[in-house]
Formats: structure tokens, sequence, C-alpha cells
């Protein structure tokens, strides 16, 4: 995420180091003096936590191992956030477990068929018929990559 | 209305979540330091796998079913139940986690529910943002509804793991086909007595007179019965602390060394007086054990235990392993191999609510200590305060040897996923 020059916009947020709830506290100090004008306005600091994870009863996360998915931004080591509780749908990106290993594959479901399709050329579309043994366990609702 | 809610051989689902390749397969888990088995799926189940089969002995029979066997991950399963726990609170206010795999709901103020469709509610929800599978059992008290959880776990078929005893015929047909012995509340002991008096079912238990009950067992029982009948009398949360708490662990090797078992006993004491702590209680009284390897038939043999009474009730770390390091010296026979020990803390008393003594008290330093050091193991974790008769290097000396990765608690045990 490095701006270079003009050519992307980045606005910067504080990210909350402190705890995952995020809250500030303002203390104006005792009445003496002009209190804060900040007080009416206060707001919670933004957390990571509650912006990535919607549902925490539901949420896991994985490491990606692998390039067929590096168009759809999953690299080599990749942070993938799991909400098992979003119902899998066409174009989603999802964890499934396909004979025997768990993989991650955008969906594509088609008059012929439900697909597995990678995001890079080198790999191939996989159809899932009925002797795979196939479960669609969760889907990626976020990637978080190290620079 | 009451629920119970039960996870299907919860230790055992939780690994299936994380290694889906377990699915359908026969599955066993092991207790701390893989002694026995405690978690069996359905398929070791019906290969006659017994309950608490100790793994040394049955390790070829295992081997020759390919029963996949596992180390207790209690990280692993501790973060599912509170997930399921969490999820069962978005159904009803009243939860009463009763164990790691089972809570009971109350539902007040919701006559105008279909009771069966709520239940499934909940049951596809669990499954479908956990993958646990779990079996509802719905009733107008707790013991019928414990009652119901049975017949939905035992015909998965018929009930689709949702089980509701919502008519005098339901009930009726429910208890009579329950034996007396898989009456939650009643004991082996109980159960012998009761049917040794021609008591062979649940209903037939619900047909003695309330005066006999009362006379000849207890308060308790009278409750049970009253339950069974379908008048609630048995509430919610009435079990929440335990009776006893109950460290006890075999060794990883045997000992005849003292020092080692006062170390191992200090430490048991340690762990019995934090969770003592923690459900804000006191105890009277500690027993210690120890024993040798009773496997071992060539070896000689002995166990032995003590209990200490104590003049005021305490839950201090300093008086209970100190206690229980001077019972285990008297319990030591020189030359004897030891391999299992525990210590169990009883008689537990709430800390807001006991007989002051009038000569003994405790040392009002300890409190605050305590306070002190549980605030500072809950921070750095792993119990990095100890005390001086605990030995530092050693953390759990736990065998663990098929220990399956803390896919949700340690970020570098999180599940690996080519693509």
């Amino acid at each position: 995420m490095l701006a270079k020059e003009n050519s992307i916009n980045l606005t910067f947020f504080l990210p909350d180091t402190s705890s995952s709830e995020g809250a500030v506290f303002f203390d104006s100090g005792i009445s003496a003096g002009f209190p804060s004008p900040a007080d009416d306005f206060k707001e919670e600091r933004l957390s990571l936590d509650r912006e990535l994870i919607k549902n925490k009863e539901a949420t896991f996360f994985a490491r990606v191992s692998g390039q067929s998915m590096i168009g759809a931004g999953l690299d080599d080591n990749d942070l993938l956030v799991i909400d098992r509780s979003l119902e899998p749908e066409d174009g989603k990106i999802a964890v499934c477990f396909l004979d025997g290993e768990f993989t991650v594959k955008r969906l594509s479901v088609t008059a012929n068929g439900l697909w597995l399709l990678p995001e890079n050329d080198r790999y191939s579309p996989i159809q899932i018929t009925e002797e795979n043994e196939f479960v669609i366990w969760g889907v990626v609702t976020n990637v978080i990559k190290k620079l | 209305m009451y629920a119970l809610v039960d996870c299907n051989n919860f230790y055992v689902s939780c690994e299936r979540v994380f290694n889906p390749n377990l699915q359908g397969q026969p599955v066993a888990i092991l207790s701390n330091n893989d002694g026995c088995v405690i978690s069996r799926s359905d398929e070791a189940k019906a290969l006659k796998l017994p309950m608490g089969a100790p793994i040394f002995k049955w390790e070829a029979f295992c081997k020759a079913h390919n029963i996949a066997v596992l180390s207790s991950n209690y990280p692993l399963y501790g973060d599912m139940s509170n997930r399921v726990m969490s999820i069962l609170r978005q159904f009803t206010p009243d939860v009463e986690v009763y164990s790691i795999d089972e809570a009971f709901l109350q539902f007040k103020g919701f006559q105008y529910y279909d009771f069966n469709d709520y239940g499934t509610q909940m049951r596809r929800r669990i499954l479908k943002w956990t993958g646990i599978p779990t079996c509802v059992g719905m009733a107008p008290t707790k013991a019928l509804s414990k009652v119901a959880n049975k017949i939905a776990r035992k015909f998965p078929n018929e009930t689709n793991g949702v089980y509701v005893i919502n008519s005098e015929a339901k009930r009726i047909k429910a208890l009579k086909w329950l034996k007396i012995e898989d009456v939650w509340g009643i004991g082996y002991r109980l159960a012998k007595r009761l049917t040794a008096k021609g008591c062979k079912t649940a209903y037939d238990f619900t047909q003695l007179p309330d005066s006999w009950v009362f006379k000849n067992l207890s308060i308790k029982e009278l409750r049970l019965k009253k339950d069974l009948e379908g008048i609630a009398s048995i509430q919610l949360d009435e079990v929440t602390n335990k009776k006893a708490i109950a460290t006890t662990r075999s060794f990883d090797y045997t000992y005849d060394n003292l020092d080692y078992i006062k170390e191992r006993i200090a430490t048991f004491a340690a762990s019995c007086a934090e969770k003592l702590r923690k459900q804000q209680s006191s105890c009277y009284m500690i027993l210690v054990t120890l024993s040798s390897d009773r496997h071992k038939k060539t070896a000689v043999q002995h166990r032995g235990s003590q209990t200490i009474h104590l003049a005021c009730p305490t839950n201090s770390t300093l008086v209970i392993s100190k206690e229980a390091v001077k019972a285990v010296t008297r319990i030591f026979r020189k030359g004897v191999k030891y391999k299992r020990a525990g210590v169990v803390v009883m008689g537990l008393v709430p800390n807001d609510n006991y007989q002051l003594q009038l000569f003994a008290h405790e040392n009002p330093k300890h409190k605050p200590l305590m306070r002190a050091i549980d605030g500072l193991n809950n921070k750095y974790r792993d119990n990095k305060v100890k005390l001086g008769n605990q030995d530092l290097e050693q953390t759990w000396k736990m065998r663990q040897e098929r220990l399956s990765p803390k896919y949700t608690t340690n970020i570098n045990d999180i599940i690996k996923i080519t693509c």
C-alpha cells in the first residue's frame, strides 16, 4: 500500500492498538477552565476487529498456500477471514473441502453445474460432480496481507 | 418451556470441523496425558471401543479397525464451546451452561412459538456457523427436556435432532421408554436400589408415592420426580458451582523421589486453588491421593490418601499447597514407584457467605496477594507466577503425542488452504 506520487489516493486511518474495543476516554478534567470542545463529538476509534469480523461466532482464519487465486488478490501466506454464516453464492470466493483437502476458489453456479474457478491462467476450472467429496466450508470475506 | 441442547460427540465433532477427512470415520479422543478414551464418534461406538478404555491396552484394536486416535485439544474445544453457547444466547437470554458441550435454556414468554421450529433453527444455526452437530430436547421442565434430548439423539431419522414433549401422551410415552438408570440425577447405586423395588423405568419412578420418595430418598429426588411429572421444580442455574474440584494426573514416568512428587502436588494444589478463586468459592477440606502404577503387577503396589480439614475455609494457593504437600509427605513410602497423584478440594462454600470462626482466621494478606497473582497470570498466560515449591521450568508435563493444532486460538495453527 505504497502511495506513489498522485497515482492513488489513500486515506489513512489510525489503527486501534489499545484494545479490540477501541473506546476512547476523553477526560476534560475538573470544571475549572474551558471545557474541551471535543467532548460533544467523541467517537470510538476504529477497530479492525469490528471492521473485519461481522459475526464473531462464525468467523475463522486460514492461511493461503499456492498460486491459483493470485488474480483475486490471494497470494501465498495471506491470511483469510472466513465467515461460515454467509450463504455461498455464485461469484463468491469460498473455502471448500474437496476430495480430502481444503481449497479456496471462486464459486460459479451455471446451467451445467457447480464450478470452482481459479484466478490464474495456469490452472483450470474444476467441475464438481457426484463423484467428488465436496463441502463448502465458509465464505471468504477479507484477505489480510503482510507487505 | 425448557430446552437441553447437547453437542453430539463434542470433542470428535470439533476435530472434524477442521479435519473433515475424519467425517464418517471412527475417531477416539484421549484424556489428558493420553491416558484413556473420553470421546468416541458413533462409528467408534459401533465398533464397541469402550468409553474409558486405557489406550495402551486398546492400541492394537484401534489400529486393526482404523480408528483415528487423538489427544485432547482443550483450547480448541473451549473456543468452539464458547461459540456454541453464545449462539444459544441469541435464542433466549436464559442459558445455563451445564458442561462444555451441554446447556439448559429457559423460554419465558415464548408461548406462541412453534418450539419444534425454534429448536430446528437453533440446531441449524449452530451447525452452519460452527460445524458442530447438536441435539435439542424441549419440554415444560428441565428433567423432561433432558429426556426429550435423549429421544432426539436416539432417533435422529424420526426427529431430525429435535424433540419436543408438549403433551401428556408424549410425556408418558417418553417416560415409559426411558430406563431408570438413564434418568438424569439417578446414579448407579440408586438405580440398582429402585430396580430391585420393581421400578424399572422413569415412568415407574413417577408412580412412587411422594411421601416414600421424600422419606427414603431425599428432597432432591422428590424434586426430580415432580419435574418428570411435568411440574417445574428444578430451576435454571441451580447447579452452577461445583461441589468439588479435582486435579489428578498420571505422571509421564514413575517416580520414587519425594521431592518430585511434592512439586507435582504443589502444582495440582495451585491449579485447584485457582479454580476455586475463579468460581468465588473457598474449601473446608483437601484430599490428597498418591498411587503406584496398578498396571505394573510386578512392582510394589501402594496407594494412599489423606483428608485435611481446615479451621477456616480458604482459596489461598499458599495454604492449600502447604497442607497438600504436608499430606503427601505422610502418604509417601520409600521404595514405591508412584505413577499417579491428585488433589481434590471439597466442602466448597461461596466466598461471600460462610461461617466465621471465633478463634481461627485466615491471614488477611493472602487475599490481595492471590488477586495479584491471578491478575498477572491472566495477563501473561502460562502461569508465569508460581510458588517457589513449583518447578518453574515445568509447564504442563502432559503427554500429547497425537495433538491436533489449536486451529482457532493460535495464529500459527490456523488451517492451511492450498489453492
